[in-house]
This record gives structure tokens, sequence and C-alpha cells, in this order.
């Protein structure tokens, strides 16, 4: 059933209630349309729309995040299986994506061998090549140094990086590191200066695609669900006509839009984690009943239509034919 | 704030096995040699603030289903990832306030203030 904001209490273009909606919805199939500003929502299950949009697609790509290869509490006692579950999910698309990011946290404790498992089980992921960003995970030796090793993007040797895909530009930021007392995520002033240079060189009419592991906005910071200088880094994308922000971390699907620029969380392929705000709870894993599981981890599925200026994000979770559509 | 020297301190990170889920600044077993502890539980630091005396020790015991990292503002100590389970103990051998967070979760924070006896 289409439905209109009623509040746009901070001008974004999403109500309190449109939001909430969104977010109940993580998992079990919805569709959320943004257009104009103006968030409509629809109740889905329409698999067959997302394989007819593939189909149309200029190209697509897949998100992955928040494996946690390593952990095995009671959350997710097999993280690889439900890490292979997703795998196979893109490989089952009827029309293969053109590459895949992985936002981070691929490990749990960033151990030699958990980043092994990780790359082992991702060699069977046909859609290549994989760009990742860390997730705090990722770099528990406060150096990033085994992440590094085996995922390094950039010769430079920073660990932030960009590259162009069919006229899209794609920027993997890099907020884990250097994090400071009582803060959030943070990027810093070296990759800030590096940000605001690699954009200085793109036209304004390109579509920008911004890709870190903890939300760039502030989605709840007393949980540390947010970052110190985002607001910093998406000051440099204002003059752009397209820019979408995805990011992991949270381990629930949200979808946020400011002006030009839209925020799309991924959910994570290995536990999830409470809404925001529950009483009582903490960002930690939410152990759920062992067949809702698959129903609250997923995949992010990316497509871009040229001319229509659309970009549609599509998570599906990893429970049979579960799937949320949300056309930006 | 009194700051205190790297080498003034003793440091030993250990893994524990953890009895009790109601720990607080409270002296735990007779001869323990960490008497003082701080459950990390719910990403939180509890008790947030623990007044100790020079020469005492500090266990930090992780109750989390999430790894966490301890380091001291000015780095005065640093502990290893510490998985569920896993402890933490810190010897301060000098008067001070100090102040440390979760560097994988920086809105943790705590502090210990250690008086002279």
């Amino acid at each position: 059933m289409p439905r209109r904001i009623v509040y746009d209490h901070n001008h974004d273009g999403i109500d309190r209630r449109g939001f909430l909606e969104c977010m109940a919805w993580a998992g079990t199939g919805a569709l959320c349309t943004l257009s104009g500003g103006v968030l409509k929502s629809y109740a889905l299950g329409d698999v067959g729309r997302v394989a007819r949009d593939l189909a149309t697609a200029d190209f697509s790509f897949v998100q992955l995040s928040d494996s946690h290869i390593g952990f095995s509490k009671p959350a997710n006692p097999d993280v690889s299986a439900t890490l292979q579950a997703a795998i196979d999910k893109v490989n089952a698309l009827p029309t293969p994506p053109s590459f895949a990011l992985h936002t981070g946290d691929i490990t749990q404790l960033s151990k030699p061998e958990e980043f092994d498992t990780a790359a082992q089980l991702l060699k069977g992921l046909k859609t290549h090549p994989i760009f990742f960003v860390p997730g705090e995970h990722d770099v528990l030796d406060g150096t990033g140094k085994a992440y590094r090793e085996r995922h390094a993007m950039n010769p430079t040797g920073d660990d932030w990086y960009s590259f162009n895909f069919k006229g899209v530009h794609f920027v993997g930021l890099v907020n884990v590191l250097n994090l400071t007392p009582g803060g959030l995520g943070n990027l810093g002033p070296q990759q800030l200066q590096w940000l605001e240079r690699d954009l200085s060189n793109v036209s304004s009419s390109t579509p920008i695609v911004v890709f870190a592991h903890i939300p760039l906005w502030s989605v709840y910071p007393a949980w540390g669900w947010g970052t110190d200088d985002g607001a910093q880094a998406l000051s440099y994308m204002k003059r752009f006509g397209s820019v979408s922000v995805l990011n992991g971390h949270i381990h629930q699907t949200m979808l946020k839009v400011e002006g030009h620029i839209t925020f799309h969380t991924a959910a994570s392929t290995a536990f999830p984690q409470p809404p925001p705000a529950t009483p009582g709870a903490s960002p930690g894993p939410m152990t759920v009943a062992a067949d809702q599981l698959r129903g609250l981890l997923g995949l992010t599925q990316v497509n871009f239509v040229r001319g229509k200026h659309a970009l549609a994000v599509t998570d599906s979770t990893l429970a049979e034919n579960g799937s949320k559509e949300s056309r930006l | 704030m009194k700051l205190v020297s790297k080498s003034a301190i003793f440091t030993l990170a250990v893994s524990l096995t953890l009895t009790s889920a109601a720990g607080t600044h409270k002296p735990a077993s007779t001869g323990d040699p960490a008497p003082y502890v701080v459950d990390i539980k719910d990403f939180a630091f509890s008790p947030r603030t623990l007044v100790i005396s020079v020469g005492s020790r500090v266990t930090w015991k992780n109750e989390d289903e999430e790894p966490h990292k301890l380091a001291e503002t000015n780095h005065v100590f640093t502990s290893p990832p510490l998985d569920t389970g896993e402890g933490f103990v810190y010897e301060f051998r000098r008067a001070g306030r100090y102040e440390y967070f979760c560097t994988i979760h920086p809105h943790m924070t705590g502090e210990v203030i250690v008086e002279s006896k």
C-alpha cells in the first residue's frame, strides 16, 4: 500500500513512521521507494521483479558485510555456513553482478586463520573482483596489518581508494582506525584530504557510490553507530546529483535520504543486532530462534539504470524468497 | 591529573574463566592477586569509575559476546583483544587518574582513580 510522508521533522525526506516501517521490515520482505525525497512503502515478496530489474539494469553489484568469520556464539554457531548461503545466493542470480563489495568485519578477531577461512569461502563467489574495506574487527591489532596483507586495494599503501566503473565513481573509505575515547568512527584528516582531492576530479553529473564499514551518518551515536567526521566527508559530495552511501556495522538494513545523498546499511551474513535504542539492549549479537536467523541475515544488490537516474537497492535475506527493495 | 610513566607499571594479561557475573569494585576472594574487578558487560564498564589505592591490581572481565580491547588514554596500558570470557589484569603503582576506553568501541569509556596510601 503506497504511503506518503506525514512528518518530516528533519527535512530529510523520511519520517519516523516510515523509518520504523522500513526497520521493522528488515528481513521480512518489503519494498521501499524514494522519489523526490518522498518515501513510499509497499509490501513485497516480488522476487520476479528483482530479476526483471536486474535484466534491464546497466549493471549491478552486490554488497556483503559483517561476516565475522571466527564467531561461534549462540547468536550464530556457524557463520561460515551463512556466509556460504549468501555466496550461493549471489551465484544463483540470473544476471551475474559485475563485482562485489565487502564492507568489513570479514573476521571476528583479525586472526590469520579467520582471514584464511573467509578467503577460502569467498573463492567460491563467482562474482569478481571483490572490493573490501575493513571493519573494526579486522584491525584488532590497531594497525590493520593482517587485513592489509590480504586485502590492500591501494598500491600507495593507504587503505582508502576509488575506482570508476561504467561512469560511476566508487570510493572505499576506512573509518575504523585511530578511534578516540568517547568517539565514533573516524576517517581522519589525511583521508579527508585525499577524499576532497579525489572528488575534485569528478564531474558533478557522475553518480557517486561511497562505501565504508561504520555508517557515515549518525544512526545512533550512543551505540557508536556513526562517524565523527562523516559530515565533513559528505560535505564534499553536495555538488553531485546522485550520491549513495553504503555501510555495514549495524547488522540490519536501514535507509535514509538527505537531499541528493541516500544512505543504506546492509544486513550481516553472520548475526543480527537489535534495532537502535531497543530498551535494555546493547549493540552486540542478538540471539533469535534458529528458524528466524536466516531471515535476519542477508546481502544487498544494487542496480544502476542509466537515463532513469535510478539506483535500486534490494536487500535479500538468507531465508527462502526474502527480499526488500528500495528504489532511490 | 597526575600522569605516570609506563616503566613504573607492571602489566599482566591473563585468560580467565569467569565465575561471577555480579562482580563490582569489591575485593574478590582472599589471596586473589587482582582483588578489584571491572565487568565489561553490555558494552559498558562496571563500575565506570573505580577508586583504589596505590599498589592495587584491577581485573577487567569481558562478559560480552563481542571482543573488547582496552587502552589508557595516555597509553599507560593497553590490553590485547579480549574475547568472551577473557580478562586483563593491571597493577597500578602510582597515584593518579587513569582514563581508558575500548579501542574497538570507543564510546565505551571508564576511569580508575588511584589514591595514595
